[in-house]
């Protein structure tokens, strides 16, 4: 039986998607896989149901904003982990900021119902098929997306801070 | 033992003892404030300590915790007050009978504290009248005390019609405050 491991299903996934592995490495000792937006579901779904790798539980869905890279600027990676091998890996999915949309991984893990929306909360990313995706944690009159770094992270409507107290 | 307050200026005689409404009712009003905590977060903490024997608010006539607002005199803020929770805030304030108080306890109620961030309102004071500020993060119970004693001052000495007032009225306005 072949073990479950960063080597093993990096082998397992060039084999069974080929060119849709885009990029990989690993850091702190963990898998980490780049495949395009549009199959995330695909791959994602056969990793879930594999026999062997059995990637039973989502642990997190998150995005990063790369405002410098074009047509890359949003990437919304995905945390598995797979219990019964107690094997985690990350999926990265790389979209434009102009149109950043990916399919919804709620008909997969539940668990992703809660977390798209907080990512879309804060990064503005369109979870097609979502059953709910409206803000979670923001107060529903926001009408931006705060962690998008065109924002400022602070409270722009204080006037009482002068910038060469803080540094800035 | 238990200190008696004293009674208000006025004069006295044998059987009779003559002075204004407004000192006695002032008087009534600062030693039974019934306090709405609305506590958030560490500042909260510290307000247990104070309700708790060792401080005891209750030395103050504030014993009596109000978690109904329309029962309460005074609303005390403790901690961190994200935007999301302001019209909560607001409503609360809104549902407090007249006349009402208000202590913005910490660093984060008053001003934001260190949360200088999209989520967090910058003091509670951008959506409500606020009568005293407790410095502090968080601030001790002694501390605590002190701004209800500044409370009990400002009820002690507010002029009965303040509050029919057209400056009051328009203070109120300000905040986009319905007023009665």
């Amino acid at each position: 039986m072949t073990a479950v491991n960063n080597e093993s299903v990096l082998q397992m996934l060039k084999e069974e998607f080929t060119e849709a592995v885009m990029q990989s490495d690993t850091q702190y000792g963990m898998l980490s896989v780049e495949i395009p937006a549009d199959r995330n579901t695909e791959i994602v779904g056969w990793l879930k149901s594999h026999s062997l790798i059995n990637m039973g539980f989502l642990t997190d869905v998150c995005a990063v904003h790369y405002p410098e890279q074009k047509g890359r600027a949003l990437v919304v990676v995905y945390h598995l982990h797979s219990w019964t091998k107690n094997f985690r890996m990350r999926i990265k999915c790389f979209l434009p900021a102009e149109k950043p949309e990916i399919a919804t991984m709620t008909g997969l893990y539940n668990s992703a119902n809660w977390m798209e929306r907080e990512t879309f909360d804060f990064y503005g990313v369109q979870f097609i098929g979502h059953p709910n995706l409206k803000r979670i944690l923001n107060m529903d009159e926001m009408d931006y997306h705060p962690l998008l770094k065109q924002y400022a992270l602070e409270d722009e409507t204080r006037d009482d801070k002068v910038d060469s107290f803080f540094g800035r | 033992m238990v200190k008696m307050v004293d009674a208000p200026q006025g004069i006295e005689g044998q059987g009779f003892f003559a002075t204004s409404l407004g000192k006695v009712i002032g008087m009534a009003r600062a030693n039974s404030l019934w306090p709405l905590p609305f506590a958030t977060s560490c500042c909260g903490i510290e307000f247990m300590a104070t309700m708790g024997s060792n401080y005891d608010l209750a030395r103050f006539g504030s014993e009596r915790l109000s978690f109904s607002p329309r029962q309460a005199d005074l609303l005390m803020v403790m901690g961190t007050i994200a935007k999301k929770m302001g019209p909560v805030l607001k409503q609360v304030y809104d549902q407090m009978a007249e006349p009402k108080w208000v202590i913005a306890v910490g660093a984060c109620a008053s001003s934001g504290g260190i949360f200088d961030t999209y989520s967090v309102l910058q003091g509670i004071d951008r959506i409500i009248p606020v009568d005293v500020y407790v410095p502090g993060c968080p601030p001790r119970p002694e501390q605590i005390i002190e701004g209800v004693m500044k409370i009990q001052d400002l009820a002690r000495n507010e002029s009965l019609r303040r509050r029919n007032s057209d400056e009051y009225k328009k203070m109120l306005e300000s905040y986009n405050i319905e007023t009665q």
